[in-house]
């Protein structure tokens, strides 16, 4: 658990911080399949075949290919980011603002202590539809992150840099010559497929699987394999949108 | 990434030949409509990672040995195995975990259409770019421009490199993308983490936020101010003492480099996308070739110019996926 407080102007909101994220897979371990014992790793010289041991390894920058500069471990200390507990929020923008390419792994906040900061934090961003953008140095790392109201509380969601996002590059817009009578239809089916999002709806059905056959195995049982459904030709654009707006139409009055 | 299974050894593997196309093709369907697509990667690995170097600055490989025998175990002899019990094993083989999973998976089947701004940001993972695959623009085209119109996102399980995700996609600019969405189980809930109940805060305080927050306010994310400062710190320290000559090392030994690789990577949507949008295929009408020639000169542009931006980028970087 980090401790850090948020940095709004002036103001200040003391919380803690707690992963968002569970690791739910299923974990393999790598096995010398003749005896099979877990293997380990170890740093291998490949000129020499020769293993070396963590202290004796140097650190190097690549700065083209094959061309290294060696760093040593205080030069690379004195680069390391000044250890604070501040999360000063810069800016805020509107929510929406903040594109899902950007979002890294979400963390709860919790208060620390007096909680009344935080829930004026937490009513002022709902009530103002805005999210927080921040940075902080945790455990020696530089991070970035938006913190937003979640309900009753504060999540911060951490945030890919500007080098790890690729730009979307530009398409043309969809001319207006577009033929009117597939817009419409595509529009209606749209609309006839919307719905409410419920994320414990779905549910990975491959993990289930994959669990199922350890237990399986674990028993000595054989598992059977699953074969998937094949979709039937397609049919021309219009068609298909004709014959799909017929089917959910269909499938609206009978339920 | 999330899910099972996971083990690098094999990831390593095929890491190079999956660079050059594209992480997925399949097809995105929605009623009987079916357009045929392909999955690039929306984000890059950033930062500035070190490699390990021997003494004379040979870069260090990392190697699988086994302890009991003290040898190097080649990929070829690693097997998956998942631990029971302390240093018990079910061995499970690639067949097996195939045959658990219909391969064919082959489709992102929308059934679902939401409020695009509804979907909670806890539940984005990872973002990828969808161009529309041989033919397929028209329908591509009409999907896109009414999913933003209307602010939808599409919701679909699909099956990608033996995992299942959970995806969102969305249209922007145009464009489609695919965000992969955490299932629920991976993400806690306020309640499992102790989250306390929320207290009213006095009307003084909260005006107080509202101002320091009205003060602060712009409309737009300052993406420029996203930036790895301690990479750039790195960097330019590495710059520095080339410069001078000082420790640095030489090798002929071949080293995963990712600048041209990643480079080719945005090339082909480009190419995808200009073949399909705004080239010919996916029905364009005869009368609307000039506005077609013209978006692929644009496009033609726009990847020349991200190559060498992305070029430049990456000039320094090293492989670390």
């Amino acid at each position: 658990m980090w401790k850090g407080v948020l940095r709004v102007g002036k103001l200040s909101v003391p919380t803690t911080l707690h992963a968002a994220v569970e690791d739910v897979a299923v974990h393999f371990h790598l096995l010398h399949d003749e005896d099979e014992v877990r293997v380990r790793q170890r740093l291998v010289n490949p000129a020499t075949n020769e293993a070396r041991s963590d202290g004796e390894v140097h650190k190097g920058y690549e700065l083209k290919p094959g061309t290294f500069v060696l760093l040593t471990d205080d030069e690379l200390a004195k680069l390391e980011p000044e250890a604070s507990r501040d999360i000063q929020l810069h800016s805020f923008v509107p929510r929406g603002a903040v594109g899902p390419a950007w979002y890294d792994r979400p963390y709860y906040l919790a208060p620390d202590g007096e909680a009344e900061s935080y829930f004026a934090l937490v009513k002022a961003l709902r009530d103002g539809e805005r999210v927080g953008i921040a940075h902080w140095v945790m455990r020696k790392k530089q991070y970035h992150g938006a913190v937003t109201a979640h309900g009753d509380h504060l999540v911060v969601v951490t945030l890919r840099t500007i080098d790890e996002v690729l730009k979307a590059p530009k398409v043309e817009p969809m001319s207006r010559a577009a033929d009117a009578r597939e817009l419409k239809m595509a529009e209606q089916l749209v609309e006839a497929l919307s719905g409410e999002f419920d994320p414990a709806e779905y549910s990975d059905g491959h993990r289930e699987r994959v669990r199922a056959l350890i237990e399986a195995k674990s028993h000595g049982k054989k598992p059977k394999a699953v074969k998937a459904p094949r979709r039937p030709p397609q049919k021309s654009l219009s068609d298909a949108l004709a014959a799909s707006l017929k089917n959910v139409n269909k499938e609206r009055k009978s339920a | 990434m999330p899910d099972a299974p996971t083990d690098d050894a094999k990831d390593a593997k095929t890491d190079g030949e999956r660079r050059n196309r594209p992480f997925w093709s399949g097809l995105l369907t929605f009623g009987l409509v079916s357009i045929p697509v392909d999955l690039y990667p929306a984000t890059r690995a950033g930062g500035a990672p070190l490699r390990l170097l021997d003494e004379d600055g040979t870069p260090l490989q990392r190697r699988y040995y086994c302890p009991e025998e003290d040898v190097d175990v080649p990929s070829e002899q690693l097997v998956r195995g998942y631990e029971l019990a302390e240093g018990k094993y079910i061995v499970v083989t690639d067949e097996e975990l195939e045959s658990v999973d219909p391969k064919k998976s082959r489709e992102i089947d929308l059934r679902l259409f939401v409020e695009r701004d509804g979907i909670d940001p806890l539940f984005y993972e990872h973002g990828y770019f969808l161009a529309p695959g041989e033919d397929s623009g028209k329908a591509y085209r009409l999907l896109a421009s009414v999913m933003e119109k209307s602010k939808r996102a599409g919701i679909a399980t699909f099956v990608m490199r033996d995992q299942e995700y959970l995806v969102a996609i969305l249209a922007e600019g145009g464009l489609l993308r695919a965000e992969t969405l955490r299932f629920h189980d991976e993400v806690r809930s306020p309640k499992s983490v102790g989250l306390p109940k929320t207290k009213e805060p006095s009307a003084a305080l909260s005006k107080k936020f509202e101002h320091a927050i009205a003060e602060l306010s712009t409309e737009r994310l300052p993406t420029a101010e996203l930036t790895d400062e301690h990479a750039d710190r790195i960097k330019e320290l590495a710059e520095k003492k080339s410069k001078h000559g000082q420790h640095v090392t030489r090798t002929n030994a071949k080293t995963k480099n990712v600048t041209e690789s990643e480079g080719a990577d945005v090339i082909d949507l480009m190419e995808a996308l200009k073949r399909s949008l705004n080239g010919h295929g996916g029905g364009a009408h005869p009368t609307k070739r000039a506005t077609h020639g013209k978006a692929a000169r644009t496009t033609k542009k726009a990847a020349a110019h991200a190559h060498a931006t992305n070029a430049k980028k990456t000039s320094h970087a090293r492989h670390t996926r």
